[in-house]
């Protein structure tokens, strides 16, 4: 049974970004232009680049792709008066798993993303911008490169936009399937004609990015919150969320609730009152356990139900809020087999380059393969833990480290079941006919 | 270097120029992956022929080609079939039934992994997190989505599929083959006729902005006509 929500709860909605997913034909530029649509980029174009700079950093927006990094510290890294050529970069590679805000964003309001791009393209001062979507994003990119061309023929993008003098080139860069293009410099190798690997830092992106000119690469949902805080004003944005975690986000709740989907709410909620939102945890499930922002957030269990999520509330938890991808697992899911699925992507997605999450990962999943299919021996738990030792903060991105997380949250909370495999009392999962593999 | 094959005929390399012409004149190897798209949407996987074209195009060498077309997950080594069946089995649908809609589907069609039917018109895969767990689980048809999949439905789906209908995605475009959706890939127009306006967003989706129509929440406070503070920022020559 689906439970009403109360009105305090209730009340912690916020739709933003969100708001105009209701409207018919909202992903086209006559429906958008009616709903406040380009007005921010009418006002923004009339005030001084750096103006909006500090208006970003004035709103305390932080990048809504995992880290959190304040976006209007990020372009004001971005030297000016260099003579070099600026880029802007998109981060459209969404693909952590249990992430899901980006993709109906740009398929159903995809102007918000463009307005927002060339918003923070004219405030860094950049004459091309990218927007690298993920290549399994289809019907997401036909309603981009659509809505790219809808904006060119309106003069929103091109040379001299809307008389300002100001010239921007927009291009939709379709991926290709690799979860690591979504790391900021596996993206930039990947959009320069290579193999997404990740590089060595420094020198930072904001210096030596795309074409080793300076950078700014950020998310869909930071990009896309741009023209509401130039509209608003940073003073209304920070009437949301919390002292260091301003405004609006894309909660994307799965698995074992009544409702799953995207809400948008104030940072700061917990997932008690998600699940409230969310109609209740499903009939016969308890919450067992849960991921606060994609597989690469450790895991947190009902202990955790009134942890703020936001920046600082999860990481007091000892979590990452990341991508606020909160997928939540009941007493029916299995917290070993769930994380051996996620090492099997991490194997899959490791691009090779660093040795410990290359080889780290590949040993991991045939350890959870041996617990997982009833021949696992307790020495196995120190080589899990001795292996992620290995991987964490020995490889140039974040993948590795990510995929430690779930590994060593599920033994911190979850080792008796790790035990119960080992010592016969719960039933092998594997059979060696049922080892099927990620690709 | 010898000319790569007819396949790639004068439509194509005008195309070709048209993805060189969206990057900087210097850094033209940018336009590799839509060039792999591209050399896709005419033979259905990146041969050696189409290797050697976008090598050809970019006065590169085969090899830089073909270390970044076996790379990607997409590009496809061995001929596809026209639909692409791709079965989430990441621990979110899997622990929902991915698994099982997968398994059912390798038995019913006869092949594993990465293989394409007898008849020529699917191939299957399991794929990694699609990015709509809210639908869990889902599977695609070259890439537009069928959500809450059940080994039935799915079953029923491939049937369709093998008898020539094309069935209805949940929120995408109808459907078109791997080669039609490889050249939107490589980054043109999807040209048929309002495939852009196909497919409205699903209940999840909608669920919080709904919620909050439903008790009358907004957010307070907004002002389109506030300022932007003048930083009393220097003069700029951009």
């Amino acid at each position: 049974m689906t439970t009403s929500p109360r009105r305090e709860v209730l009340e912690k909605l916020t739709p933003v970004l969100t708001k105009r997913w209701l409207s018919p034909n909202a992903w086209s530029v006559r429906t958008y232009e009616q709903l406040d649509g380009y007005q921010a980029l009418k006002k923004a174009l009339k005030a001084h680049p750096d103006d909006l700079i500090q208006l970003v950093k004035d709103s305390g927006l932080r990048g809504r792709g995992g880290a959190g990094f304040p976006t209007g510290l990020k372009w004001g890294f971005i030297p000016q008066g260099d003579g070099k050529p600026h880029y802007l970069v998109v981060n459209a590679d969404e693909g952590e798993p249990g992430t899901c805000k980006d993709l109906p964003l740009m398929t159903h309001d995809p102007h918000s993303l463009i307005e927002g791009v060339i918003i923070a393209s004219y405030a860094i001062r950049a004459e091309r911008a990218y927007i690298y979507i993920r290549g399994e994003a289809v019907h997401a990119a036909r309603r981009l490169r659509n809505a790219v061309l809808e904006a060119y023929d309106k003069g929103y993008i091109g040379r001299n936009i809307l008389g300002s003098g100001y010239d921007l080139e927009v291009v939709v860069h379709s991926g290709a399937g690799a979860y690591i293009c979504g790391e900021e410099t596996a993206l930039l190798d990947s959009l320069e004609g290579f193999r997404g690997q990740p590089r060595l830092r420094p020198p930072f992106p904001a210096t030596h990015g795309l074409y080793a000119s300076p950078t700014v690469v950020n998310n869909v949902g930071t990009i896309a919150s741009v023209p509401y805080i130039v509209l608003g004003g940073a003073d209304w944005w920070k009437t949301m969320g919390t002292e260091k975690s301003s405004g609006p986000m894309i909660y994307s709740l799965s698995g074992r609730i009544n409702n799953p989907g995207q809400y948008e709410c104030s940072m700061g909620i917990t997932l008690r009152e998600l699940i409230e939102l969310a109609g209740g945890m499903q009939p016969g499930h308890q919450l067992r356990f849960w991921t606060p922002g994609g597989s690469s957030t450790p895991l947190l269990t009902a202990d955790h139900l009134d942890v703020p999520l936001d920046f600082e509330g999860v990481a007091g938890a000892g979590s990452i809020l990341g991508t606020t991808a909160t997928q939540i697992f009941s007493d029916q899911d299995c917290p070993v087999y769930a994380t051996y699925r996620w090492l099997e992507f991490y194997h899959h997605e490791s691009c090779g380059k660093c040795t410990p999450c290359r080889e780290g990962n590949y040993w991991m999943v045939r350890v959870y393969q041996r617990i997982l299919s009833g021949q696992g021996t307790h020495e196995d738990l120190d080589t899990l833990l001795d292996t992620c030792d290995n991987i964490l903060g020995r490889s140039f991105c974040g993948l590795g480290d990510g995929a430690t997380s779930p590994v060593t949250s599920s033994l911190q909370y979850f080792k008796q079941d790790y035990l119960d495999y080992i010592e016969g009392r719960t039933a092998p999962r594997l059979s060696e006919k049922a080892l099927v593999g990620a690709h | 270097m010898t000319a790569p094959t007819t396949v790639f005929d004068e439509e194509i390399r005008q195309r070709a120029r048209e993805i060189l012409a969206r990057y900087p004149a210097d850094r033209t190897r940018s336009a590799l992956l839509p060039l792999l798209h591209l050399v896709q949407s005419v033979e259905g996987h990146v041969s050696p022929a189409g290797v050697e074209f976008c090598a050809e195009v970019l006065g590169i060498n085969k090899a830089q080609v073909g270390a970044v077309a076996s790379f990607y997950t997409m590009y496809k080594r061995r001929p596809t079939g026209d639909y692409l069946v791709s079965v989430c089995t990441n621990t979110m649908c899997n622990v929902l039934g991915g698994q099982e809609v997968y398994d059912t589907l390798s038995e019913h069609l006869g092949v594993g992994h990465d293989e394409t039917t007898a008849d020529g018109t699917i191939t299957l895969e399991h794929a990694e997190c699609l990015a709509a767990c809210d639908y869990g689980p889902v599977m695609t048809v070259n890439y537009d989505f069928f959500d809450n999949v059940t080994p039935g439905s799915a079953t029923d789906l491939v049937d369709d599929l093998r008898r020539g209908e094309r069935p209805q995605p949940s929120r995408g475009a109808r459907l078109c083959t791997l080669k039609e959706m490889s050249l939107q890939l490589a980054g043109f127009p999807d040209t048929r006729d309002e495939a852009v306006a196909d497919g409205v967003p699903g209940e999840p989706t909608l669920r919080g902005l709904q919620l909050a129509q439903q008790h009358g929440i907004a957010v307070a406070g907004f002002n389109p006509d506030t300022p932007i503070k003048k930083a009393g920022a220097k003069e700029d020559k951009k």
